[in-house]
């Protein structure tokens, strides 16, 4: 369908857009790449009276190292899937990005603003829980920062107030023995996951130090498995403690049916994709990015 | 490039210049509207086809510069400053096909070819990347459009095709290459 009406607003400075927020709020919804907004548009699934496009604001455009990489909210998919700083400093939101959307999708839409609609079968929301990224959310209150574990609450659901913009996100460096991976069954490659699974394993000199599991398309929000991810800690990376935490996965995740797969189903895809993904994780240790 | 600060009350129009296939635009668009609808309707470039309208289908597929975009996820004021390639700027001037286009037609790439200008975008940006593809990786890039007609199997065969047309020639070379091979 074609689009609602709304106001549209471009400003051209953060200040200019927190402003716009504080005075709009909740009748406005802010536009980055648009590639979630505008289908939901078109969907009438929302009917923002006021548009805030912040696709001018240049200062939201870059991508920094500083102990690991913070990105803008205007940085692509695409650009962030080209930038060897990403490889280099977040490799698992590097893995993670080519599962993103399809082609089209990446070269429009922003990793930040993935991260903001909060979808649960959504890749970034699960990098970001996996690696432990903070947020940063600016307002004409200043700015406040959000841990990834307190910031994804349900269904499209955050911690992010009306007025409040998710201005950079900022994933921790990983260090050389650590190894990511990004596994995920989806019925076309570049849908929604029926299941999906980032991970990262850290397994310097033969034991495993420390591992995230973190699922997506399995409840609300993304979720790590706690007791799968110990019950890792001090073994070799080997297939029969893969397969150990596997079954702790299958155990603890309560997911539901829908039209895509029943709950029995993707229990049985977490399973494997926990084997999977461990293994391809530790496959990575120590190859150059 | 910064972009003034713009406030538009529901209805206003902004202005914005945009070039398609080569030629320059000055337009006057409510932000509400599609990039596809605006080139649909006010540019009158009608081979930019509209399936889903969010998203899902990839008929819209557009190069806005360079790179494969849905239309209809972009908003017409996004293309202010942009370089945008329609299905429309594939064939020569006299009307010779591109390679690409020549080859899905010997592969009998299209049956209903509503989704066509998109599969075809998408492999005109596919193909400038990855000039000798493999087949899973065809079938990767071109997974964001869809086809109910063809079940696939012939618009890979028409990308394998385009790569054997334009063998070691730069990609967009003209109608003697294109050409050869067709009886």
């Amino acid at each position: 369908m074609k689009n609602p009406p709304f106001n549209y607003h471009r400003p051209a400075t953060v200040a200019e857009a927190l402003d716009l927020l504080a005075k709009h709020g909740d009748d406005a919804k802010v536009l980055a790449g648009g590639q979630s907004l505008l289908p939901v548009m078109a969907l009438r699934l929302g009917q923002p009276e006021h548009l805030i496009d912040i696709s001018a604001i240049d200062e939201l455009k870059a991508i920094s190292v500083n102990d690991g990489v913070t990105i803008g909210a205007m940085v692509r998919h695409a650009e962030a899937e080209k930038s060897a700083e990403v490889k280099q400093h977040a490799p698992l939101v590097a893995a993670a990005l080519p599962h993103v959307g399809h082609r089209a999708i990446r070269n429009r839409g922003t990793v930040v603003g993935s991260i903001a609609h909060a979808d649960a079968a959504a890749e970034m929301p699960a990098v970001c829980l996996a690696t432990e990224a903070t947020m940063t959310i600016a307002s004409t209150d200043g700015a406040r920062t959000v841990a990834a574990a307190d910031f994804f609450e349900g269904f499209f659901s955050t911690a992010l107030a009306p007025h409040e913009l998710l201005s950079h996100v900022h994933f921790p460096a990983a260090n050389a023995t650590t190894g990511t991976a990004v596994v995920e069954v989806s019925r076309r490659h570049g849908d929604y996951a029926m299941c999906g699974l980032a991970c990262s394993i850290d397994a310097g000199g033969g034991t495993i130090s420390s591992a995230a599991l973190a699922f997506f398309g399995v409840a609300g929000t993304a979720v790590r498995v706690a007791d799968a991810e110990a019950s890792l800690i001090g073994k070799p990376p080997t297939a029969d403690a893969f397969a150990a935490a596997a079954d702790i996965v299958k155990a603890t995740l309560d997911p539901s049916d829908d039209i895509h797969a029943t709950a029995a189903y993707r229990k049985h895809i977490a399973a494997t994709l926990t084997r999977r993904g461990l293994a391809e994780a530790t496959s990575t240790i120590g190859v150059p990015a | 490039m910064s972009l003034p600060s713009v406030n538009a009350p529901i209805g206003q129009t902004l202005p914005i210049s945009v070039t398609i296939n080569e030629t320059a635009h000055s337009l006057d668009i409510e932000p509400r509207r599609s990039l596809a609808d605006v080139i649909r309707e006010d540019v009158g470039l009608t081979g930019t086809h509209l399936g889903c309208e969010h998203g899902v289908c990839g008929a819209c597929t557009i190069l806005v510069d360079g790179e494969p975009s849905r239309a209809c996820l972009m908003l017409g004021v996004h293309a202010d400053g942009a370089e945008i390639t329609t299905i429309e700027g594939l064939a020569e001037p006299d009307g010779t096909k591109h390679p690409i286009q020549e080859a899905m037609k010997q592969a009998m790439s299209f049956q209903c070819a509503f989704c066509s200008p998109g599969f075809l975008m998408s492999t005109v940006a596919l193909l400038r990347d990855n000039p000798n593809p493999t087949e899973a990786e065809i079938r990767e890039e071109l997974s964001g459009n869809l086809c109910r007609c063809t079940g696939y199997t012939s618009i890979v065969e028409g990308v394998e095709t385009a790569v054997t047309l334009l063998g070691s020639s730069a990609l967009g070379s003209t109608g003697d290459q294109a050409t050869g091979g067709v009886a």
